[in-house]
């Protein structure tokens, strides 16, 4: 294949995963990493590179938005991104003596939870008690403009909240992804914070995540500019056309079809890392 | 001094937004100027990346990719743009450091601190070998 044709084949991939990835709030990097792996048989230590790479230019773009809003809890931000980046750089060291047959079955495993996850109905867990004591040290407790009122929220169980973060961080790490799926249930189920506030702070701290494990991958030779430069161009840019239309469309019946095609990707990469195919 | 001593949260907020969308604009714009540079030189060569190999990739060192930039070569302004995607969100926290320094709130200096020397013991390149 040339450079030419390669470049645009992957630049028309990625800008369908960054989209796609938006709408359904899966994320670009876990759909771009089957489709250079498995469409374009592009080793999955390159595909994690430039997959992490695009994480950064997604998440960093949309967080910007978000914190002007003031929807971002920023000090709950930095906080659990203590834990993510000792996570991200420990899942990136991984990466290097782990297996890349082992990788992809971790891969296709966490494809489907976050698949499943995307499906889940969400319930609002927002509450006032503000009994927690590390919440109150580390002045997580917030407020956010939820329909044009101001309006305050508790944090609880700073602990699991952290611990979860540790471990999403270490996936983030090793897979080259930004594991939101893992961040929202940490935020949302564990913390008890209001979706909004998860889900843009989850966003805010995967650009730094992201980037203390980029590090790691590009001192690894990982970070090829062949490929990452038309993987983050694309999605990148399908990401902001995935987000103007999702304020329109309804995306309930997106979600169906797309959680079944991303199984059948995630089961792809498991059969084919379990027979030795990577 | 007397506006330094002002600055809340929301100051804050519009600060760092600000300063992560400068940077996606600009390190992204210098990926696109790599990118034709790279296409215009090597767009009828042949690829493969089926097999991973450490030393394909040259540029991997910050040191390497600040001082290769200035060659022009497409693939080195590329690496540098994407190197400044990078710097983009630890520039965010360095800033939010200094901010919430002028706001007063020390253990919120100290845990940016932490964060940033996280990410700096791993850009040494200490943990990649």
């Amino acid at each position: 294949m040339t450079v030419l044709v390669f470049t645009l084949i992957v630049l028309v991939g990625a800008f369908l995963a960054g989209f796609l990835g938006s709408l359904t709030g899966l994320g670009g990097g876990v759909i771009i990493i089957p489709l250079l792996t498995l469409g374009l048989g592009v080793d999955i230590h390159y595909a994690i590179g430039a997959s992490i790479i695009s994480v950064i230019a997604t998440s960093t773009g949309s967080a910007a938005a978000y914190v002007k809003e003031g929807l971002t809890n920023m000090r709950i931000g930095m906080f659990l991104e203590i834990a993510t980046t000792v996570g991200a750089i420990l899942g990136a060291v991984i990466a290097v003596y782990l297996n890349a047959a082992y990788v992809a079955v971790i891969f296709g495993c966490i494809l489907i939870f976050s698949s499943l996850m995307t499906l889940r109905k969400k319930v609002d867990h927002t509450n006032i008690d503000y009994s927690s004591k590390g919440a109150k040290f580390f002045k997580l407790n917030g407020s956010y403009p939820n329909q044009g009122v101001e309006t305050p929220y508790a944090v609880k169980n700073v602990g699991g909240g952290f611990f979860m973060m540790l471990f999403a961080g270490t996936l983030s790490g090793l897979l080259g992804i930004g594991s939101g799926a893992l961040k929202v249930i940490a935020m949302d189920n564990i913390m008890r914070l209001p979706f909004k506030v998860s889900t843009t702070t989850s966003n805010f701290m995967m650009g730094v995540t992201a980037a203390a494990s980029a590090v790691v991958y590009l001192h690894r030779g990982q970070i090829d500019p062949g490929i990452a430069m038309p993987v983050c161009i694309g999605v990148l840019l399908g990401a902001t056309v995935g987000a103007k239309v999702l304020v329109k469309a309804k995306t309930d019946k997106l979600k169906m079809v797309f959680a079944v095609v991303v199984t059948i990707l995630a089961i792809q990469m498991i059969y084919k890392g379990l027979t030795g195919g990577f | 001094m007397e506006q330094a001593k002002n600055i809340t949260d929301k100051d804050i907020q519009s600060l760092v937004g600000n300063l992560l969308r400068v940077g996606v604009y600009i390190s992204m714009g210098i990926v696109v100027i790599g990118g034709i540079i790279y296409l215009f030189d090597h767009s009828a060569e042949t690829i493969d990346y089926k097999v991973f190999d450490f030393n394909k990739v040259s540029l991997k060192t910050v040191a390497g990719i600040f001082s290769e930039v200035l060659t022009f070569k497409g693939v080195a302004i590329v690496q540098f743009g994407l190197l400044m995607l990078i710097f983009t969100p630890i520039a965010r926290v360095l800033m939010a450091v200094v901010s919430f320094f002028i706001e007063k709130d020390y253990l919120y200096v100290a845990i940016g601190l932490l964060v940033l020397a996280i990410i700096m013991a791993s850009l040494s390149g200490g943990f990649a070998h």
